[in-house]
């Protein structure tokens, strides 16, 4: 830790903090949306970082993330709503998500937990399905979600009389509903970081990549490793909660489309394309893809304009599409990531060598 | 009991149909050890080229079994040339990369598919021509078409040609060789390239020949239609044992009934509370216990761990 | 450490200055009205949304179309409003109908300040956009989100010239009963549409003496129906009504033939389409569906529509693209009356609309919704769609209705007095006088009410035969 104190480094933070600060108002002025657009990739920074925890650290593939994510969401939903006409405080309802997320998290991995690889992943996807559908059809016997309907007119984040929806004034700024949004995920966001930071190189993170390199050897040198696991799944799964709840409030509205499998796989995406099991790799992956496509938005039409001076082809199409040539591109010549870390690319080279010799 | 049993060969239909795409999947995990998410995309490729061949074809006054024939040849070769260029492309040069890599090419060549079959067929639903003549059979209260019947043939057909290959030939020989150890096959003289291109190009092959299948049957196509059936299919293959045939194949019939009795039979047995709206979750329950007591599938050797 | 530091620290630099860039390419907003000293010409942006990628994206080019048309129409008509001419500019986004998206491009048109918002296509995008509008105060009216919740939040901006899955599910419920159907079988989709839709129709089919002998789901990317199906046979139901979209729909329809199913089909406006019957074949011969609003070919401007639609896109009018050609109209419209182009100023003149648009004579009512809202029955035959009746929507039948509803509140006011009396019982008269004097005060209200609609319904009917 005391390299941090370095002088050098203090500057680093000093500098990433300022921009960190003012990044919304220089977004804002490109309009709100990209403020909303910075909300929407800061809060994939904490899925992300969530799910490394996961893949990343314990090498569980895990296609069902968006389950989490889900039940904090319709936590949040049905504490803060009309709907069952309670409106709990944030405080009483990011805990409960969290748990709650987290008991599902557990669920999953304890009847998974025999599984490897690709098996896993099929079962991952399963059960974020099942809690999908589970969602869109709960509205009877008895109604607890809505089904597909929805639930509308949640709550927005507040503490006491300070409202995050809306604007208000503060020390002569002007803040918008999502700017404030901004600089609550992004505090939440630097809390996962830390959190991250300090599981990597403790007990219970080496014992990840113990099991994450070799399961059997683990065990051999006495790692609980079905306790390990289900710890793991159950830290990624809290995460996703929170952020649900988070998602839930800023939009006002859930319904059980927001929580598909793709969602999942992008989430996923962010994480391996970014580097997985490092910190810095996956916050850039989750803001690389989450911003990509509505950059994509804005940059397809007119680029099309200058190039050819007309419309070649649809901007909606071409937008996926640049999108997933970006993935493939990047995958086929950055394999390990676009920021690795350090070990993982030294052993990805000496395989390579291995394979050449 | 009529309805029962139209519920099995409802089930037995759709299963054949997953079993021809899980083939595809299984293929080429069984000599690599990687899901190939974009199978599902090659598909709805053969599906829509044959659309496009076989109904010019059959405006221009061919007759319609003739068209039929061409257009699936052309999916055929169109596919097979897909499957090969996804494998150089997306595929090859990632072989000594981490485990999650290729996966990731692989959703992103699934998502340019997509958006590019898109850009050529247009967004709308298209009608599949009607290639075979529409005759029903009634069998003891169940009631089947030509179709159906076709599509049981051929899928058993097309399992019975692969275990053949794979077992009676010298590039199937190659292939088991690649999938049990690829380094001291190449050290026997095995070009792994070579056949690891060719389990690929079959592969798209079969897809391209589910595509013709789906087509025929639901007479509905879509660019979109590629990603469920590629997840039915992946599911069917991992509950048979990903990277085996039989397996396969068996977990596709498997999945198939018992969706259709899931669907047919379970909102009775609990009061209508899991009604046919939990039609998609029988298939992932059933899955997940057969996989606690078999963690490898049905039939599926022991796997490496890495995620 | 401190290496990698400085790298975040620039590259959080460099996405200011991307960003900055970004801005630079930012459109200007065009200078509000009001100010016609050089150039008397105002651009009005209007926002449009609906999904352009994914399963609906056929139905949003459509939606898009029908927008295309009506601001081309708008514009080569020359209007003037408040002393400017008008040109309107159309800025078309893809939301994937994805919720999420949804509130990101809604903001997106927030922010380049557009006068107002046609859209969204799905009701679950439409209903988190709707709020953003709403805080912006920028009207919105959508052609197509037929959940009645997008109404019901008590927004001022969102309104939809389309009839609610609430109206449509009771008149095909009624209208099934009009066959002399016995049992019905009710699939949905699962979506919010296909389950709003086939909620309302199996109350309205059960309140008309009909027996729902059983309920299946499908959901919106399933190709396969034979499972349910062969359920439903087992059930020996005289019909199935299915809730949700013509690609499902076509298909169904197709196996139920396959299986020897006698039952007949009916669906709401989702399967209402020229694509249900591509898909279905011969098995749509002979069903009903429905529509919102008076079939084109019955409306003066309907059969004109759809030549100028056909022949500018060279493609078939799919659903929705007349309703919200109507929605542009509309709200041209209520600047034109309003004399204004700016959203606070225009948007009460919404509220008072009375157009006569391509899909129907609109008007809204308190909430937004499209009043009356006519629901026409279609049938399938030899390959087209034909006409069969109009239920509910005609001024008489809505003044009827508006009618029942007064007299059914004036018996509900009399039962909660009723109830309250017996309540509170001896204990405290004081009390239930007080609660029964405004009990009776509201049943007052309902009755005023309900003369004021007797009276709207004997002006329209007079209104009618003058017209004659």
């Amino acid at each position: 830790m005391s390299k941090w104190l370095n002088p050098r480094s203090a500057f680093g933070i000093t500098l990433i903090a300022v921009a960190l600060l003012g990044l919304p108002f220089v977004a804002a002025m490109g309009g709100q949306a990209w403020v909303r657009i910075l909300d929407f990739a800061i809060l994939y920074v904490f899925l992300a970082l969530g799910l490394n925890i996961v893949v990343g650290y314990a090498g569980l593939l895990d296609l069902g993330y968006i389950a989490f994510y889900a039940v904090g969401a319709y936590t949040w939903a049905l504490l803060a709503s009309p709907h069952f006409g309670l409106h709990l405080p944030i405080w009483a309802i990011l805990p409960i998500g969290a748990a709650l997320a987290c008991l599902a998290g557990v669920l999953l991995g304890s009847p998974t937990l025999k599984l490897r690889g690709d098996y896993l992943a099929i079962v991952t996807l399963g059960f974020g399905e099942i809690v999908r559908i589970f969602m869109n059809n709960l509205n009877a016997p008895v109604n607890i979600t809505n089904g597909p309907q929805g639930i509308t007119l949640i709550d927005p984040v507040a503490f006491g009389d300070f409202k995050f929806s809306g604007n208000t004034q503060l020390f002569g700024l002007t803040l918008s509903g999502p700017m404030k949004y901004y600089y609550l995920l992004v505090a939440l966001a630097i809390l996962v970081v830390i959190i991250n930071l300090r599981l990597q190189n403790s007990r219970i993170g080496r014992a990840w990549q113990a099991i994450r390199e070799d399961e059997i050897a683990a065990k051999a040198v006495g790692i609980n490793t079905r306790n390990i696991k289900l710890l793991a799944f159950a830290m990624g799964a809290s995460f996703g909660g929170i952020a649900g709840g988070v998602f839930a409030a800023m939009q006002g509205f859930v319904s059980p489309e927001s929580f598909s499998l793709m969602e999942s796989i992008m989430i996923l995406a962010m994480v391996v394309l970014g580097g997985m099991g490092h910190i810095p790799g996956v916050i850039l992956g989750a803001v690389l893809l989450s911003i990509l496509p509505e950059a994509l938005r804005y940059g397809v039409g007119p680029i099309q304009m200058a190039l050819f001076g007309k419309m070649m082809v649809d901007p909606e199409s071409l937008r996926m599409l640049v999108f997933g040539l970006a993935l493939v591109l990047v995958m086929r010549f950055k394999p390990a990531g676009l920021w690795p870390s350090p070990e993982r690319k030294r052993e990805l080279s000496e395989k390579r060598t291995e394979g050449k010799a | 009991m009529d309805i029962f049993l139209q519920q099995i060969v409802n089930g037995l239909v759709q299963g054949s149909i997953y079993a021809l795409v899980a083939l595809g999947y299984t293929m080429v995990y069984g000599i690599m050890g990687l899901i190939n998410f974009a199978h599902g995309e090659v598909v709805m490729i053969g599906t829509l080229v044959t659309i496009t061949v076989a109904g010019s074809l059959i405006n221009a006054g061919m007759p319609v079994a003739l068209a039929g024939m061409a257009g699936l040849g052309a999916s055929m070769l169109i596919c097979m040339a897909l499957g090969w260029g996804l494998e150089r492309i997306a595929y090859r040069p990632l072989r000594n990369a981490p485990r999650l890599t290729p996966l990731i090419t692989a959703i992103g060549m699934s998502i340019v598919l997509q958006n590019l079959a898109m850009m050529i067929w247009g967004r709308n639903y298209l009608t599949f021509p009607p290639l075979l003549p529409k005759v029903n059979f009634e069998l003891a209260g169940a009631h089947f078409t030509a179709i159906q019947v076709f599509i049981v043939v051929v899928s058993g057909g097309t399992m019975a040609g692969l275990l053949a290959l794979i077992y009676r030939t010298k590039l199937g020989m190659a292939m088991r060789a690649t999938a049990q150890n690829p380094a001291v096959a190449s050290l026997m003289g095995v070009n792994i390239n070579r056949v690891i291109a060719a389990a690929f190009v079959i592969g798209s092959a079969l897809g391209a020949l589910a595509g013709v299948m789906v087509g025929t049957y639901y007479e509905i196509a879509h660019y979109q239609m590629g990603f469920m059936l590629g997840l039915k299919a992946f599911t069917a293959a991992v509950l048979g044992g990903i990277g085996n045939l039989a397996g396969a194949m068996l977990g596709g019939v498997l999945l198939g009934i018992i969706e259709a009795l899931g669907a047919g039979y379970i909102g009775d047995l609990t009061g209508g509370f899991l009604g046919s709206h939990y039609q998609d979750i029988f298939a992932f329950v059933v899955l997940i216990v057969v996989l606690m007591f078999k963690p490898s599938g049905l039939f599926g050797e022991k796997t490496g761990d890495r995620a | 450490m401190h290496a990698k530091l400085s790298i975040v620290a620039l590259s959080i630099v460099a996405a200011f200055a991307f960003s900055a860039c970004g801005q630079k390419e930012e459109p200007k907003p065009v200078a509000a009205p009001g100010a016609p000293a050089a150039k008397p010409e105002v651009v009005v942006k209007l926002g449009h949304v609906a999904p352009m990628t994914g399963p609906q994206a056929h139905l949003g080019k459509d939606n898009e179309n029908g927008a295309v048309l009506a601001v081309e129409e708008l514009n080569a008509q020359g209007l003037e409003i408040g002393g400017a001419k008008i040109k309107f500019q159309l800025l078309a986004e893809d939301d994937a109908a994805d919720p999420k998206q949804g509130a990101i491009v809604a903001q997106k048109l927030v922010d380049a300040k557009v006068n107002g918002v046609i859209g969204h296509l799905n009701s679950g995008t439409t209903i988190p956009a709707s709020k953003l509008y709403a805080d912006a105060g920028i009207p919105q009216i959508s052609g197509s989100a037929t959940n009645p919740k997008y109404t019901q939040q008590g927004f001022k901006t969102a309104f939809r010239v389309m009839a609610n899955d609430v109206q449509q599910g009771k008149v095909l419920g009624e209208f099934a009963a009009k066959q002399g159907i016995k049992t019905v079988a009710v699939v949905d989709d699962r979506t919010a549409y296909g389950q709003g839709l086939a909620d309302e129709f199996k109350k309205a089919a059960e309140a008309a003496g009909l027996k729902v002998v059983a309920t299946e789901y499908t959901n919106d990317k399933a190709t396969d129906f034979k499972a349910i199906l062969t359920k439903i046979k087992s059930t020996k139901a005289e019909l199935v009504f299915y809730g949700g979209m013509d690609a499902q729909g076509g298909p169904m329809a197709k196996q139920m033939k396959e299986l020897g199913i006698k039952a007949k089909f009916l669906g709401g406006d989702g399967v209402c389409t020229p694509e249900f019957m591509k898909l279905g074949g011969e098995a749509a011969e002979g069903n009903y569906c429905s529509l919102p609003g008076m079939p084109l070919e019955k409306l003066a401007k309907g059969p004109e529509f759809k030549e100028r639609f056909t022949k500018k896109f060279n493609a078939d009018i799919q659903l929705y693209s007349p309703y919200v050609y109507d929605a542009v109209m509309v709200m041209a419209d209520a600047m034109k009356r309003a004399d204004s182009v700016e959203s606070a100023k225009f948007l009460p003149a919404i509220g008072q609309t009375k157009y006569d648009g391509v899909t129907a004579l609109i008007e809204f009512d308190a909430q937004g919704d499209l009043k009356g809202g006519a629901i026409s029955i279609y049938q399938y035959k030899g390959g087209k769609l034909e006409y069969v009746e109009t239920l509910g929507g005609t001024p008489v039948d809505v003044a009827k209705a508006e009618v029942k509803e007064a007299v059914a509140e004036v018996k509900d006011a009399a039962k909660a007095v009723a109830g309250a009396a017996a309540a509170v019982g001896k204990e405290v008269a004081a009390e239930a006088k007080d609660v029964a004097k405004s009990a009776t005060e509201a049943g007052k209200d309902a009755v005023k009410a309900g003369a004021e609609a007797v009276k709207n319904a004997a002006d329209a009917t007079k209104a009618a035969v003058e017209k004659k």
